[in-house]
C-alpha cells in the first residue's frame, strides 16, 4: 500500500492503482470521456488532468499510476489537487476545446439528460464561445440498423473503438484520417457484425452514436426503471427495463459481475418492439378450424369439456423457452392433480434428466469462474450466438493471459483463437482417449473447463455424448476441491428452472417428442412452447403471448405475460436463481400465466392451493427450497454428479454436432415479432451468403 | 570555429565516397573491437563524461539515457531505436549522414547497443527519405558483408540492424508514436510512463535516440569523453550539425561547436545576411517548433541549448531559419500553424481540436482580419493546448505562436488597423460561380 494526499487527504491505496482510482478513493470527482472501466486507457480526452505536487505540467490521472508518482523533497508522500485553479483551467480548456466544434444541438439529441458531456459543461462550461471560425461537419455513417450516429458530435473519445476490439473481439470500427479530421467510421460504412454492437450506443459519452430504433422516442426522465433479468438465453442477463406509461421503450444492461459484467447482447436490448407485435390480448378458440376471439369463459369451459372426457394418461404438458418458474411450478402442480404423468420441458430433446443430479445440467463452474479456467473445451456449442455474454468472459479471460480453447461442433468465429478439433463425438473420443494433441494440454491445465453445449445434447445419442464429455471431465481432473470444470450451456432460459421442479415425464409419462407425436394424446397443454411442431389429433391448449408457432396449432389460445409484464423466477445456465420484475401490463385480456393456471384449476376441479403470487412462491419454496436463494447459486455435489454421468456410458453416433441457434436473432416468439430484430437476421443472412461467394 | 581535425562529419558534403573502404580511410569502424572490450559500463561512462546532449531536439544527456536501461536483462530483449524521421521543418542533418556517413551511424548502433545490451537496432527512416533509406541499406549491406555487423561478426557480439521506412508522418517522429508505427501500428504516441526504457518496442527495455546522437558516439570513444567535452561550452558540449536555412547569402548544413554565436555561424559558413546585418528581421533558431527570436537578441546569442532556453526560445534541431525584413513572420507563423494541424495524430483533444483554432485564427490576423482582442485569446488558447496534451507536439504547436505574439504584436495589431480603415467586402457569391 503507498500513501498519496488527495486535496489534503491522505488515503492508502495500493501502488498500482492510477490516480483517479486513488482520487475517488479520497472522494474527489474526477470528470472523465475517455476512461471507462472495463476498457483500456486510452487517455486521449485530457478532461481527467489534475495537477500533481512536483511534476511540471497536470498529468492525465486515468493513466497515472500511484507508484509512477515520486514523494516530496523531504519524503512526505505525493500529493494530488483535483481541486486547484490550476486543474480547473486545464480542465476547462479541455472542455472549451471538446466545445468548439461540438454542435449546438442538445434540443433534439437523444443523449439529452444522460450526456456526460452536458453534465461536465456544467461544472466546467462558459456561457460563450470564444470560437469564431466554422465548425467542422462530418458526415453521417451507416453502421448497421441498431446504432445510429450524428458525427458531428463525436468527441473521439474511441471507446466505441476500444469496446468492439477488445471486449467484442471485432474489427468493425475504427478511426481513419488524423487531427481534426479523424472520424469513427465501420471503413466501408458497412452494418457492424457484433452481436454486441448496441453497448457502443451506451459507451457514447455524447449523442454521436445512440440507438437507433429508440431515437427521437424517449428522454430519460419520463421513463419509469424497472430492474429485471433477460430471458432471450440462458445466461440471464442483468437488465433495466424502461417503460412510459404502460409501453416498454428500452432494455438497458444493469451491472452484474457475476453475470454480464455491464454489457448486454443486441438480442435483449433490441427485442423490446417485439414486445408490441404480434401479441394475443384475448383468448381464441378453434371453430370450424378457424380461431375466433373468445372470453375467458368460454375458454376455460371449452378446455374443461376436454379435460373430463380425455383420459389422464392421454393428457399431457409441455413448456417452452421463456417460462418462469411460477407458471411451471403451477402447470406441474395442475398436471399432478389430474393425474397426467406426460410432462417435459426439453423442447429441443435434449438428453438431461434431473435424476442425475442437479451439477449435471448447469453450468458448475460459473460465468464469472470462467476467469479461473486455464484450458477450455467447448463441446457441440457455439458460446458466440447461444450465450453471447459467456463468450465475452471467455474472451476476457483469454486476454488476461494465454488459453487454451478447443473446439468440437460447426466451425466458427469465437472472436478469440482457438483450435478447432474437429465436428462430432468421434473427436470427443479421440481427446478422451488421448489421440488427439490438445488432449496434452488439457490434462496439463491445472483448471480445465469442458462446456458441453446443447448441440451435443439435443439429439438421439446425446445421453452418450454427454456421459463421454463427463468422463472426460473426469479423467482430466476438471472437478477437484475448489474447481468445477464441468459445464451445461443452456440456451433456454426456462430450462434448468423447469429441470429443478422435474417437470420431466413420471413413471410411465411420454417425452416430448412422444406427446407431439399425431394421436399421441388427448389433450395437450402448451406453456409456450414455440419451436416444435405438434401432430395432428391432440386438442391444444396454447399459453403465451404472441402468434407464432404454438399459437398457430393451437385450439384454444390463453394470452399469457411476456417477461416484462409479470414476476417471475428464472435460473440461468449456472443454476443461479434470479428474479425479473414487473415493469408493464400484459396487453388487452392477457394475465399473468400463473394466474391463468390457477383459474383454470378451479374450473376443472382441481383447484391450486394458493391464491397470490405470494402464497404461491411460498408453497414453492416449501417443496424447492432453493428457489428462495436469489441471486445464488446453490451449492451441489458436482464431483458425484459428473462420476454418475460418466458412469451412463453408451456409444455416440457419427453425427457432427450442430448449434441449436440456427438464427441468433430469431430465437424465441418475442425476437420473431420484433423488426429490428428481423432487420438484423437478413442482414447476418446477407454477410454469410457473402461470405460463401 | 572549430578546427578540421575535430569534425567528426568528414564526409558531411558527399565530396568522398560513402562506401565501407573510404569510411574506414575516414577513420569509421577503427578500433571497434578495442572499444567493446572496454566494457559496458566504461562506454557509458565516457558518453557522460562527453555531455553530449541529445541531438533531437529536447537535449537531454545521451549517456543518462543509456544508463536507464536495465543493466541486466529480465528475459526480454533489449532494444536500439534509431529515429531517423527527420520531420522537423528547417531540419537536414540527418539525412546528411544517412547519405554520405552512414557507416558511422551504424558502428555508433553497434555501440550503443553493446553499451545497453541489445542485439538489435532498428532504424526508423522518415517515409520521404527515398534516397537515403537506399544509401543506408548499402551501407548496412556492406557492413554485413564485411561481417563487421551480424549474427556472428569480427567483434563477436551478435548484433542485427534493421532499416525500416515510415510513411511519411510528423508525429512518427515521437519516439513512443514511431515505436507505435514500427510495430505496425497508427503511429499515435503512448502515454508516459512507462517509459520506452522500460516498455518499449513490442514492450521491450527500448531506447530511441537520434541519429546524429548515436553518429557522433563512435569518435567520442574512439578520442574520449574529455575531447569531447572540451569542445564548445559549459553544460553545452561538443559538436553539432547545424541547418542554416532561410535569407542567408549560402545557406548550408555545417557542423560547428556548440556555442558558436549566431553572427560567426552565418558570417563564416554561409556568406552572410543577405542585405547586410541590418536586414535581420529575426530567427527560428531550432526547427519550427520552437519560439522565434528576434534580431537584437539573437545576432550575438552564442547558439546553445542553454542560452537559446533563456531567450525563451531552444535549440531544438539546430536548424537554423534566419528571416530578413521582407519576412511576412505573420503569415510565416500561419503557415507553420497549418503544418501542425495537418500533423496533428487527433488523439488527444488539446491538439486536435486546438491545432485547426490556431491555424484559422491566423490565417485571419495574416490578412488582418481579426480584433485585436483576439491576440490575448489566441494566446490563452496556445497555454491551454501547451503542456495538456499527450506528446509534446501541442507544445511544438503553440510555442512558434506564443514566440510571434511575444515579439510581432505591434505587426499583428498594425495589420488589423489597416485591414479595419480599408474594410474589404466579402465577395458575394454569385449564382453562376
Amino acid at each position: 500500500m503507498t500513501k498519496i494526499v488527495v486535496d489534503g487527504t491522505e488515503v492508502d491505496v495500493p501502488p498500482d492503482y492510477t490516480l483517479l482510482q486513488a482520487c475517488e478513493i479520497a472522494g474527489a470527482e474526477i470528470p472523465r470521456f475517455c476512461f471507462h472501466e472495463r476498457l483500456s486507457i486510452a487517455g486521449n480526452c485530457r478532461m481527467c488532468l489534475v495537477e500533481l505536487k512536483g511534476a511540471p505540467k497536470p498529468v492525465a490521472s486515468c493513466a497515472w499510476a500511484v507508484r509512477d508518482c515520486r514523494p516530496g523533497p523531504n519524503g512526505e508522500p505525493p500529493a494530488v489537487s483535483t481541486k486547484s485553479a490550476l486543474t480547473k483551467k486545464a480542465r476547462e480548456g479541455v472542455m472549451e476545446f471538446l466545445l468548439i466544434n461540438h454542435p449546438l444541438d442538445c434540443p433534439i439529441c437523444d443523449q439529452g439528460g444522460h450526456c456526460d458531456l452536458q453534465d461536465q459543461a456544467m461544472a466546467y462550461g462558459v456561457d460563450s464561445t470564444r470560437y469564431g471560425e466554422n465548425k467542422r461537419a462530418v458526415e453521417e455513417k451507416y453502421i448497421g440498423p441498431l446504432v445510429r450516429t450524428a458525427m458531428n458530435r463525436c468527441i473521439h473519445c474511441t471507446r466505441c473503438v476500444r469496446f468492439l476490439a477488445e471486449v467484442a473481439g471485432v474489427p468493425d470500427l475504427g478511426a481513419i484520417g488524423r487531427g481534426e479530421d479523424m472520424e469513427i467510421t465501420s471503413y466501408l460504412e458497412q452494418a457492424m457484425a457484433s452481436e454486441l454492437q448496441g453497448n457502443v450506443a451506451d459507451l457514447c459519452p455524447v449523442g454521436a452514436l445512440v440507438h437507433k430504433p429508440q431515437s427521437y422516442n424517449v428522454r430519460p426522465w419520463e421513463l419509469n426503471k424497472t430492474e429485471s433479468v433477460d430471458v432471450m438465453d440462458a445466461v440471464g442477463s442483468a437488465i433495466r427495463v424502461d417503460t412510459r406509461g404502460r409501453e416498454v421503450m428500452q432494455v438497458e444492461p444493469r451491472i452484474n459481475e457475476a453475470i454480464n459484467e455491464e454489457w448486454i447482447s443486441d438480442k435483449t436490448r433490441h427485442v423490446v418492439d417485439g414486445l408490441r407485435l404480434q401479441r394475443l390480448d384475448r383468448p381464441y378458440l378453434r371453430e370450424n378450424g378457424r380461431l375466433r376471439p373468445a372470453s375467458w369463459a368460454e375458454a376455460f369451459s371449452a378446455i374443461a369439456a376436454k379435460l373430463k372426457a380425455a383420459d389422464p394418461k392421454r393428457v399431457g404438458a409441455i413448456v417452452g423457452d421463456l417460462a418462469g418458474v411460477e407458471e411451471t411450478y403451477a402447470l406441474k402442480r395442475l398436471m399432478t392433480a389430474i393425474g397426467s404423468p406426460n410432462l417435459d420441458c426439453r423442447q429441443d430433446g435434449a438428453a438431461i434428466d434431473p435424476a442425475w443430479g442437479r451439477a449435471a445440467y448447469t453450468f458448475n463452474p460459473t460465468i464469472a469462474g470462467i476467469e479461473q479456467a486455464d484450458a477450455i473445451l467447448i463441446v457441440g456449442a457455439n458460446p458466440r450466438t447461444e450465450a453471447s455474454l459467456l463468450n465475452v468472459r471467455i474472451r476476457k479471460r483469454w486476454r488476461q493471459a494465454p488459453l487454451a480453447v478447443g473446439l468440437i461442433g460447426e466451425a466458427t468465429d469465437l472472436t478469440y483463437p482457438h483450435t478447432y478439433l474437429g465436428a462430432g463425438p468421434e473427436t470427443l473420443a479421440e481427446v478422451a482417449g488421448g489421440k488427439h494433441s490438445f488432449a496434452e494440454a488439457l490434462s496439463k491445465a491445472e483448471r480445465p473447463l469442458v462446456i458441453v453445449g446443447q448441440g451435443a445434447l439435443a439429439r438421439p445419442d446425446g445421453a452418450a455424448i454427454l456421459a463421454a464429455a463427463a468422463a472426460l471431465a473426469r479423467d482430466i481432473g476438471a472437478v477437484s476441491e475448489g474447481w468445477n470444470g464441468f459445464g451445461v450451456l443452456h440456451t433456454a432460459a426456462a430450462r434448468v428452472g423447469a429441470l429443478d421442479l422435474g417437470f420431466v415425464p413420471g413413471e410411465g409419462g411420454l417425452d416430448f417428442a412422444a406427446m407431439t407425436q399425431a394421436g399421441a394424446l388427448d389433450v395437450l397443454y402448451n406453456l409456450g412452447a414455440d419451436e416444435v411442431e405438434i401432430g395432428a389429433g391432440a386438442f391444444v391448449i396454447y399459453q403465451g403471448t404472441h402468434g407464432d408457432k404454438g399459437a398457430h396449432r393451437a385450439d384454444v389460445i390463453l394470452p399469457g405475460a411476456a417477461y416484462t409484464e409479470k414476476s417471475a423466477t428464472y435460473v440461468n445456465t449456472e443454476g443461479r436463481v434470479q428474479l425479473a420484475n414487473r415493469a408493464a401490463f400484459p396487453p388487452g385480456d392477457a394475465r399473468e400465466d400463473w394466474a391463468i393456471l390457477r383459474a383454470l384449476s378451479d374450473v376443472v376441479a382441481k383447484r391450486l392451493p394458493f391464491d397470490s403470487l405470494t402464497a404461491l412462491r411460498k408453497a414453492l419454496y416449501a417443496d424447492h427450497p432453493h428457489f428462495a436463494g436469489i441471486e445464488q447459486v446453490a451449492g451441489q455435489d458436482v464431483a458425484a454428479a459428473v462420476a454418475a454421468l460418466a458412469g451412463l456410458g453408451g456409444q455416440p453416433g457419427s453425427e457432427p454436432f450442430r448449434s441449436p441457434v440456427l438464427d441468433y436473432y430469431l430465437t424465441n416468439p418475442i425476437a420473431r415479432a420484433s423488426r429490428v430484430l428481423a432487420e438484423c437476421s437478413g442482414l447476418a443472412r446477407e454477410r454469410v451468403l457473402q461470405a460463401a461467394e | 570555429m572549430l578546427s578540421d581535425q575535430d569534425r567528426i562529419f568528414t564526409n558531411l558534403y558527399g565530396f568522398h565516397s560513402a562506401g565501407l573502404d573510404a569510411a574506414r580511410k575516414r577513420g569509421a569502424w577503427d578500433g571497434t573491437q578495442f572499444l567493446l572490450q572496454q566494457g559496458r559500463d566504461w562506454i557509458i561512462e565516457e558518453m557522460k563524461k562527453s555531455g553530449l546532449r541529445g541531438r533531437g531536439g529536447a537535449g537531454f544527456p545521451t549517456g543518462l539515457k543509456w544508463s536507464f536501461m536495465p543493466k541486466q536483462s529480465d528475459g526480454r530483449p533489449h532494444y536500439l531505436v534509431v529515429n531517423a524521421d527527420e520531420s522537423e521543418p528547417g531540419t537536414c542533418k540527418d539525412r546528411e549522414i544517412m547519405r554520405h556517413d552512414p557507416h558511422l551511424l551504424i558502428e555508433g548502433c553497434m555501440l550503443a547497443c553493446f553499451a545497453m545490451g541489445a542485439h538489435a537496432a532498428y532504424i526508423y527512416i522518415r517515409g520521404e527519405y527515398i534516397a537515403e533509406r537506399i544509401a543506408l541499406q548499402r551501407a548496412v549491406d556492406e557492413a554485413y558483408d564485411a561481417r563487421l555487423v551480424g549474427k556472428s561478426n569480427v567483434h563477436d557480439y551478435p548484433f542485427d540492424i534493421y532499416v525500416h521506412h515510415g510513411a511519411g508522418a510528423y508525429i512518427c517522429g515521437e519516439e513512443t508514436a514511431l515505436l507505435e508505427s514500427l510495430e505496425g501500428k497508427k503511429g499515435m504516441p503512448r502515454l508516459k510512463p512507462p517509459f520506452p526504457a522500460n516498455m518499449g518496442l513490442y514492450g521491450c527495455p527500448t531506447t530511441v535516440n537520434n541519429v546524429e546522437s548515436i553518429a557522433v558516439a563512435g569518435t567520442i570513444l574512439r578520442r574520449g569523453g574529455a575531447w569531447f567535452a572540451g569542445l564548445g561550452t559549459k553544460g553545452n558540449t561538443g559538436t553539432k550539425l547545424f541547418c542554416v536555412s532561410g535569407h542567408v547569402n549560402k545557406p548550408c548544413n555545417v557542423e560547428e561547436e556548440l556555442g558558436v554565436t549566431f553572427r560567426e555561424l552565418i558570417d563564416r559558413h554561409c556568406g552572410g545576411m543577405r542585405g547586410g546585418w541590418d536586414n535581420l528581421l529575426c530567427s527560428i533558431p531550432g526547427g519550427s517548433s520552437v519560439p522565434l527570436v528576434p534580431a537584437e537578441q539573437i545576432i550575438d546569442a552564442p547558439m546553445d541549448f542553454d542560452t537559446l532556453k533563456n531567450l525563451k526560445s531552444g535549440l531544438g534541431t539546430a536548424a537554423v531559419m534566419v528571416f530578413d525584413k521582407s519576412t511576412d513572420m505573420v503569415a510565416a507563423i500561419a503557415r507553420i500553424a497549418y503544418f501542425y494541424k495537418h500533423e496533428s495524430c487527433g488523439q488527444c483533444t488539446p491538439c486536435r481540436e486546438g491545432t485547426g483554432w490556431m491555424w484559422r485564427v491566423m490565417l485571419r490576423m495574416a490578412e488582418g482580419r481579426a480584433q485585436k482582442r483576439e491576440i490575448d485569446m489566441l494566446l490563452d488558447v496556445t497555454k491551454q493546448i501547451e503542456g495538456h496534451t499527450i506528446c509534446a507536439l501541442g507544445d511544438a504547436a503553440a510555442w512558434p505562436i506564443q514566440g510571434l505574439i511575444r515579439h510581432f504584436r505591434p505587426e499583428i495589431e498594425k495589420r488589423i488597423d489597416r485591414y479595419s480603415a480599408n474594410p474589404h467586402p466579402e465577395p458575394v457569391p454569385m449564382a453562376a460561380e
